[in-house]
This record gives C-alpha cells, structure tokens and sequence, in this order.
C-alpha cells in the first residue's frame, strides 16, 4: 500500500528550510506527497540538499516532479488577474510531487498526465 | 552557523579564484552526462593537463575540481577560465547501484557518502560561478526534473547558461530533443568523449561570455 498524502499551499508557502525538512520527513515515512502549487527553484535545492544530508543505507533519496499546468488559452483581464494574484499569494498553479526513492522509482511527465514509476520490491524500514 | 559556513566558503573560493580576469566557469549537470570528459578535454587542449578522474560508474566527480588560468583562443580573441568542474546533481544515491557496476560493499557504501556531500558542495557553488555549461547526456529523457532544478537555479540568479547535448556519437542521442526542452538557450550538440563539436562549443561560449 501507498499513502498519498495533499498538502495544501498554506503550508509551502515561504517555505522555510524548517518547512522543507517538515515535508521531507512526510516523504521519508513511506508517504508520497502532493503539494499544491509549485516550489520555487532555490526551494527544491534546498530539497535537495536536505535530502542528501538524510540519506543512508534505509532512505535512498526522493524523487521530485514540480508540474507547471498547460497554458490555457485566457488572455487579457483573466491573464492579468491570474498575474496579479500569483504575484500577491505566491504561485498557486501546479502541484509538487516527492516520493521516497525506495518506493517511486520514477517519475514521468507529459503535458496530458504523470506516471509514478513504483518500485516492485519495496525496503520497508 | 549557517552564515560563517557561506563566509567561510565564499572566502575559499575567492582564494581560489584570485586571479583577475578569470572568469568561474562551472560544468554542472546530472551523474554521469560527461561533465569531467568535456572539462579534461578543455584543459589537455590549453593547459596540457586533465581535471579529473573519468569513469563509467556514477558519481566518480564527488568533490569539486578547479584548474585556474585557462587561457583559451577562439577567432582571434582570448579568454582566461578558472575551470570548475562540479559532482552531478542527483535526488537519489543508492550504494546498492554502485555494488551492481562491481564495486565493493564497504567502498560502495563510502562512494555513496561522499556523493551526497558532493551534490550539496555542487549546489553550493552555483552562486559562485559567472557562466555555466550544464551538460546533458542527450540519450536520455532532458525533462528529467535534476535538468530543471539545475537551469531553473541559473536562470534565477541570472548566470548565463549554455547547454549541451552530449553523447551524439551515440545512436540513441537526440539534440532535437534537448532543444525542444529548453528552447530558450543554446544547445550545442557535441561527443566530449570523440572530441566532435568543439568548435561549436567554443563558438557558442565566446558568444554569450565574450
């Protein structure tokens, strides 16, 4: 059995290097997580990072799959609004996906759908 | 803490790179892309020696690699590099990979240790550099989410980026593909291993550093 577990944007946003080990300990519990909205690229070093400093012979490591959404076809006071937004609450488009290394062996990505790529022997720690 | 540590590593590399002039050239990209083949065929062409150990086996890079003074001609005109070439940037290290490519279990649990602290010295240089060649191995998917992390890092520090799509004397390698990925930068297709399209990579550096 796989948890998935949401996360909602409340608890990314200005994610701190405390938040990002928060959501790697989720990841780490066997869990893959889904984040709503998109983590910036210094965050997912920071991701990164964090992951390395946590590896040994039981965590492999993660995988990671930051999904921007298709563009859509709106366009003037929509596109400006979507902007606007963005821009005061932070990058609510997309989602995060991060999933211990030991159970998701891959994570692919095409503009129609996400594969998550399972692991057929699982170490459980 | 975390400031001195940044201080103190700022101040290394600046020892380093204390030459003038030099501009910090760093080759990043995934294990294994070929980050060392192209950064030792560099440096034997201008400076006669090579910059690092290459190998077949993942992660061989775990420890960042500088040669300063590399002074290199192109149509006439001279650039000197401080040559930085950086351990691939990964998600996931399994020592259990390295005693499948025959590594021993003890030397394949401390290849694993040291590659994941050559990930994070990696990243931490990033700030460091003035251009960076990020090298792809143009056999495999460039969507990988390793190659966004890396050029998605560049662009946000506006650090000038030029990519390469190695490996093209592979028959499973597509350049297209790698373009396709990232059509806001230069791609140059090359074989660092043959020593194919280097005329197009020193063209193609010149032009976004000269």
């Amino acid at each position: 059995m796989v948890t998935l577990q949401l996360m909602p944007y409340s608890q990314i946003e200005g994610l701190s290097s405390l938040g990002i080990r928060k959501l790697l300990d989720v990841a780490k519990d066997d869990t893959v997580v889904l984040l709503q909205g998109r983590l910036k690229p210094e965050e997912e070093t920071e991701l990164i990072k964090a992951t390395m400093e946590k590896i040994n012979k039981d965590f492999k490591g993660i995988e990671l799959a930051v999904v921007k959404p298709g563009k859509t076809k709106e366009g003037g006071f929509a596109s400006i609004k979507n902007d606007i937004i963005n821009a005061v609450l932070g990058d609510r488009q997309g989602f995060t996906l991060v999933g211990p290394a030991n159970i998701v062996k891959a994570i692919k990505k095409d503009p129609d759908r996400i594969q998550l790529m399972m692991n057929k022997s699982r170490k459980r720690r | 803490m975390l400031n001195i540590l940044k201080k103190f590593i700022q101040k290394v590399f600046n020892d380093i790179f204390s030459h003038r002039g030099e501009l910090k050239l760093g080759f990043y990209g995934p294990p294994n892309a070929g980050k060392t083949t192209l950064a030792n065929k560099i440096c034997m062409d201008w400076v006669g020696e090579e910059i690092g150990k290459v190998s077949e086996i993942a992660h061989e890079t775990r420890k960042v690699s500088v040669k300063g003074e590399v002074e290199v001609e192109h149509d006439g005109k001279k650039l000197t590099f401080a040559i930085a070439d950086t351990p691939g940037i990964a998600t996931k290290i399994d020592y259990e990979d390295f005693i499948k490519s025959g590594i021993n279990r003890a030397k394949a649990k401390q290849r694993a240790k040291e590659a994941t602290k050559g990930v994070i010295e990696a990243i931490k240089w990033i700030d460091n550099m003035d251009v960076v060649v990020v090298v792809l191995d143009a056999t495999k998917d460039p969507y990988s989410q390793v190659n966004i992390t890396i050029i998605g890092n560049l662009a946000a520090r506006d650090i000038p980026v030029l990519i390469i799509a190695n490996k093209t004397d592979l028959k499973k390698a597509s350049i297209k593909k790698v373009q396709a990925a990232f059509p806001q930068y230069d791609v140059v297709g090359m074989s660092a291993k043959k020593g194919k399209g280097m005329d197009e990579f020193y063209e193609a550096l010149f032009a976004l550093v000269g």
